[in-house]
């Protein structure tokens, strides 16, 4: 790199600023984005189908709410094993700073819990009533409550039970894309850190957002279903394939364009930006994130989008691209959160990042939190169940 | 031996003893605290109509790390994390630029480096503090507004509020800011103000021996840092591109100093 700019007025002699050395926002902000990105995604296939009327997502329509809501639930815990002081995380809530963009996290969280569970219990319903009079004691009390004390299943009171859905759907849109997009902001709104002040990161993270929730619906769906010996459909593997086609088009275009935009523009510390996407981060951006887990992806879509495949192969290899790309988000939001701080605000040096195995943001720590959401849909599946009977008949 | 009565007496009276020292003058009092910023001491402080400028000169900086030690000391700064430290700039003739900091400044750059391939053309020191920006990104950062300016100008930190979320450290362009170890909060240089509401100077210009760091008022028209700013020499600020408009200033800065 030195060879490079040995022209330009400003050279690096790897000279990093003495509290620069630590990376402040490590895994659990990694893990932040990642979860409320998979919100996000896998509420877009619920919106489809019960907003946008796209009848083929079906069977994995009440399964993407669900998901939703199972991550959502945990969103906040790596923001609290992250903070210095987490007994003070209220203060965010009852004090907040309205002139900070984080400070909007709690209510843009709240609200979005608060939507997505009254789409689940309107969505659910009918089986909430059906449990209800089977149940007895304080668990009859809970399903009075989750079904709004009403057992009224007449056509009409379903017809309007659909339009709420429709409503709180309507709304959970910008709702989510609020969510998620203000998490790109957070980091693009930070002016001194040239890799991340960018008006494209919260696109990017939003795109993203899309790729991996969609991508863990597919692979979530695929995967349950063949574990249950049960039939997979192919039009709604299609449907939703061809949707994460787009976005990931969309995701990719906007992640290459902000990298051409720094190399282009040469702005402010662009020379920094280079080099550490070509120095500390040529592994994980360019070969990981960029070369094995975008561009094969992308052309393993189109394939799949331009020639007829039989339903098993198609199935399979749905589910190993959702899987990369699963993969690929992930990586993305590491190069990303870690990758931007390892550049000193010196701008003469980089610092180096060393995961931790039992630190609370340690890698262990990182994989409870993963597990969780799956424990949660493990229990929220016994109340509510995935897949509904009628989704059978046209299974193949 | 000691009966127990004589021990109870001994000790009921070491007690007595004891706490006249609470009440006692000691002659404490009589101790002057000298006055270093004329106009504070004594009076009251009219927290909205106070000024205060610092001024670093680079060109009279020796790299002793005095100030960096009675900055540690001030504040029981922990080891690895600095809310100031000197850097020092050295300068080839091929117009490569080499800067290290090794515990910040903190042990004094007691010998050269040696690590350089080049006929050197220029060497000299850059001390680094909180910048006091007026218009703050740290301050705009902080979710619970823990991070604010005060009146007279000064960016502080309110400890019991700040939940630990390092938005500010991210968001400072100077990297004045860390995430304190043992109290789990971000902390940063406050230019002393707790010694400054005293009329002291902060420890840092205080124990400086060529007087690099310079600190007062500018609303004493006698101030060192009054007669520099209302001056005709030249002043810098650091990252002028960021918009924070700080209200420290370095004299003698080069172009390569960021």
């Amino acid at each position: 790199m030195d060879a490079a700019h040995s022209s330009a007025a400003m050279l690096v002699s790897n000279y990093v600023f003495p509290n620069d050395l630590h990376v402040h926002w490590s895994m659990m902000i990694v893990l932040y984005p990642y979860i409320t990105g998979l919100v996000d995604g896998a509420f877009i296939i619920a919106a489809l189908y019960y907003l946008f009327d796209v009848k083929s997502l079906r069977p994995v329509a009440r399964f993407s709410l669900l998901f939703a809501l199972a991550f959502l639930a945990i969103a906040t815990l790596p923001l609290l094993l992250h903070l210095g002081r987490p007994e003070r995380n209220f203060n965010m809530l009852l004090t907040p700073s309205p002139s900070s963009a984080m400070a909007g996290f709690g209510y843009i969280y709240a609200v979005s819990m608060g939507v997505l569970v009254f789409i689940v219990l309107f969505v659910y319903r009918e089986d909430l009533v059906e449990l209800r009079a089977t149940s007895k004691g304080w668990l009859q009390l809970l399903y009075r409550a989750m079904t709004f004390d009403s057992i009224d299943l007449s056509k009409d009171a379903l017809a309007f039970d659909r339009k709420i859905i429709r409503f709180l759907v309507g709304i959970g849109i910008p709702i989510t894309v609020v969510l998620h997009g203000y998490v790109g902001f957070i980091f693009g709104g930070v002016k001194a850190n040239p890799t991340w002040s960018t008006p494209l990161m919260p696109v990017i993270f939003l795109f993203s957002a899309c790729v991996s929730g969609i991508s863990a619906i597919i692979l979530a769906y695929i995967v349950i279903r063949k574990v249950k010996g049960r039939s997979i459909d192919p039009d709604c593997i299609k449907t939703c394939i061809k949707t994460l086609t787009l976005f990931f088009i969309m995701a990719f275009t906007f992640e290459m364009l902000e990298v051409f935009s720094h190399s282009y523009l040469k702005s402010g510390y662009h020379h920094m930006v280079e080099g550490l996407l070509n120095g500390p981060l040529a592994s994980s951006f360019w070969l990981w994130q960029v070369k094995i887990c975008s561009v094969i992806p992308l052309f393993v879509l189109g394939v799949m989008g331009i020639f007829k495949i039989k339903d098993a192969i198609y199935n399979f290899t749905a589910a190993i691209v959702s899987a990369i790309l699963l993969l690929q988000v992930l990586i993305m939001r590491w190069n990303v959160v870690i990758g931007g701080q390892l550049m000193s605000k010196s701008a003469r040096g980089y610092t180096e990042f060393h995961p931790e195995w039992f630190d609370k943001e340690g890698i262990l720590a990182v994989v409870i939190v993963m597990a969780i959401p799956f424990i949660i849909l493990f229990v929220l599946s016994k109340i509510f169940p995935f897949w509904t009977t009628d989704n059978e008949t046209n299974v193949k | 031996m000691m009966d127990r009565r004589s021990f109870v007496k001994k000790v009921l009276n070491g007690t007595i003893a004891g706490s006249l020292y609470l009440v006692w003058p000691m002659g404490g009092d009589s101790l002057e605290i000298p006055e270093e910023i004329p106009g504070i001491k004594g009076k009251d402080y009219d927290i909205h109509h106070q000024e205060f400028a610092f001024i670093v000169d680079i060109t009279q900086c020796i790299g002793c790390g005095s100030c960096c030690v009675a900055d540690k000391r001030e504040y029981n700064v922990p080891d690895g994390n600095y809310r100031t430290w000197v850097e020092r700039y050295v300068k080839g003739f091929s117009d490569q630029i080499y800067v290290d900091s090794p515990h910040g400044g903190l042990d004094g750059y007691q010998h050269p480096r040696t690590d350089i391939d080049e006929k050197i053309r220029d060497t000299f020191f850059v001390p680094k503090l909180c910048n006091m920006c007026k218009e703050a990104p740290c301050v705009q950062v902080c979710p619970v507004g823990a991070t604010f300016i005060s009146p007279d100008g000064f960016v502080l930190m309110d400890e019991k509020r700040c939940v630990g979320c390092a938005y500010c450290i991210q968001a400072c362009p100077y990297s004045v800011r860390f995430l304190n170890p043992v109290t789990k909060v971000a902390e940063k240089c406050t230019w002393c103000y707790h010694r400054v509401r005293k009329g002291l100077l902060p420890a840092c210009v205080e124990v400086c021996p060529t007087g690099a760091r310079k600190f007062g008022s500018m609303k004493d028209e006698t101030s060192e840092v009054y007669k520099i700013l209302k001056g005709p020499g030249v002043l810098t600020v650091l990252r002028k591109e960021m918009g924070t408009f700080p209200a420290l200033y370095y004299k003698g800065a080069r172009r390569e100093v960021i």
